[in-house]
């Protein structure tokens, strides 16, 4: 799969030259969740009680942020018709993609947790389920998102449209990610939710390429 | 079925078989809401009961539509036919309609009931969710300077989400069970008695047979803005034809 790696090689490289996509989301992801704080005050106990939600919302808001240049540019350029002409199925370019974007933005945020899980004065007991459910988890809010990315491909204001399309689809990510680290805390098994996840990542790795290389195959014609 | 996927004869036909389609609609509507009016007032909830004729059937209705959206989206990308891009396009406001309407009536019921206009509801929260799967589908629908494409891009995302229907209303439960709201009064009593059930079961036939008048009224419109739209862009173009042809003559 030379093409596979190389479409990621490259996204990758963009994202870094071009002023660095990575850093714009795991920034934003952390100036929004420290904005909480101010928004509902300093106590520590209400803080501890709703960081891994706000973890969560602002984790998904970051993978959206970056999703209009999932496609849209090599769109613009012409690139993304030279993927479809290539050997490689739209539906594994559109994999690759997913990838990359994962890279560029979950992993990250991923990477930022601690930290921030710190500042929200989350209870250590549940971290390691709340990284546990992010790393399930937001490559299917990436994989959703290549639907969305896609079908908005050449609509007018297509950055909100985006937001509209794909917040409700990634409800159920969220309620389990964030069910995840709950239940970490009450001493319950919180493998439950994580295994949901799990079947959520199962159900979305097939299905998200096919939607979204149908919607490419639309914006091409 | 694909004899009727043809435009000019849905035209023919549903001209002639609307009218009667509506005026029993028009019946059983009025039916259903004399028989709901009546019912008697419930021995916890009293006359509030009542809202249930419309809230019910519009939740019912806020499914069907869906489906119908789904199915005939699916129909629209396998086989092309126009009828069911526009059956898919029409019925999505129609089932936004029915959401906005389940909705609304429920925080109605909701205020004197739970004393409150909304709680997190398994329910009411999964039908919140719909609504706005709906409004999505109608944003990317309207979202194109090519508006088959927008149809097109639109029919992907409704299938799409009917797929994620169940998920989300799984989700939604499994959500709620954690977080129980304290207000709700659990409806599992006594079993519905006749005198609720019948006027509820006249009430959603006359809803859906509501949609289908509408849906057939919104279709014809859709099919008749379409002629209207090709028969301009012909006269445009003849005209610009004309008067290039005039121009080139001057010119020479």
């Amino acid at each position: 799969m030379p093409s596979f790696a190389a479409i990621i090689r490259r996204d990758l490289r963009l994202a870094f030259r071009q002023g660095g996509d990575g850093a714009m989301a795991v920034m934003f992801f952390v100036l929004a969740a420290l904005l909480f704080p101010f928004g509902i005050g300093p106590e520590p106990e209400i803080l501890a009680r709703v960081a891994s939600g706000i973890v969560w919302v602002t984790a998904l808001l970051a993978a959206l942020l970056a999703l209009d240049r999932m496609f849209l540019t090599d769109w613009e350029d012409g690139t993304l018709e030279l993927i479809r002409l290539s050997p490689l199925r739209l539906e594994l370019a559109v994999l690759a993609k997913c990838l990359s974007h994962w890279l560029v933005t979950g992993l990250p945020v991923l990477a930022a947790t601690p930290v921030v899980a710190l500042m929200l004065r989350l209870d250590p007991a549940s971290l390691p389920m709340l990284m546990a459910g992010l790393l399930i988890g937001t490559p299917v809010l990436s994989l959703f998102g290549s639907i969305g990315a896609a079908l908005t491909l050449g609509a007018r204001r297509g950055g909100v449209l985006v937001s509209l399309l794909v917040l409700p689809l990634e409800i159920p990510a969220l309620i389990f990610g964030v069910g995840a680290a709950d239940a970490a805390l009450d001493a319950s098994a919180g493998s439950f939710d994580l295994q949901i996840l799990g079947a959520l990542l199962a159900f979305a790795l097939p299905l998200c390429p096919l939607a979204a290389a149908a919607a490419l195959r639309q914006a091409l014609e | 079925m694909h004899r009727f996927a043809n435009p000019a004869r849905f035209m023919r036909v549903s001209t002639i078989v609307l009218p009667w389609v509506a005026i029993v609609t028009a019946l059983v509507m009025v039916a259903g809401l004399v028989l709901g009016f009546r019912a008697p007032p419930d021995y916890q909830q009293g006359d509030t009961v009542k809202i249930m004729f419309i809230h019910v059937p519009a939740a019912w209705m806020s499914l069907f539509c869906y489906s119908s959206l789904a199915i005939s989206s699916a129909i629209a990308l396998i086989w092309r036919h126009p009828l069911a891009e526009i059956a898919a396009q029409q019925s999505a406001p129609l089932g936004a309609g029915f959401t906005a309407v389940c909705l609304i009536t429920g925080s109605l019921w909701g205020a004197p009931m739970w004393g409150t206009w909304w709680v997190w509801d398994a329910r009411l929260t999964s039908e919140l969710v719909l609504f706005f799967l709906y409004l999505g589908y109608i944003a990317l629908a309207n979202a194109f300077d090519d508006p088959n494409r927008g149809v097109r891009a639109a029919s992907v995302l409704a299938l799409v989400g009917w797929i994620n229907v169940p998920i989300i209303k799984f989700s939604v439960d499994w959500w709620n069970t954690i977080h129980q709201p304290a207000s709700v009064i659990r409806m599992d009593g006594p079993k519905i008695a006749s005198s609720i059930l019948i006027p509820l079961l006249i009430m959603a036939i006359a809803f859906t047979l509501l949609f289908v008048v509408q849906l057939v009224v919104l279709m014809r419109a859709a099919l008749i803005e379409r002629k209207i739209r090709a028969l301009r862009q012909l006269a445009a173009e003849s005209a610009s034809t004309e008067y290039g042809l005039a121009g080139t003559e001057a010119s020479a």
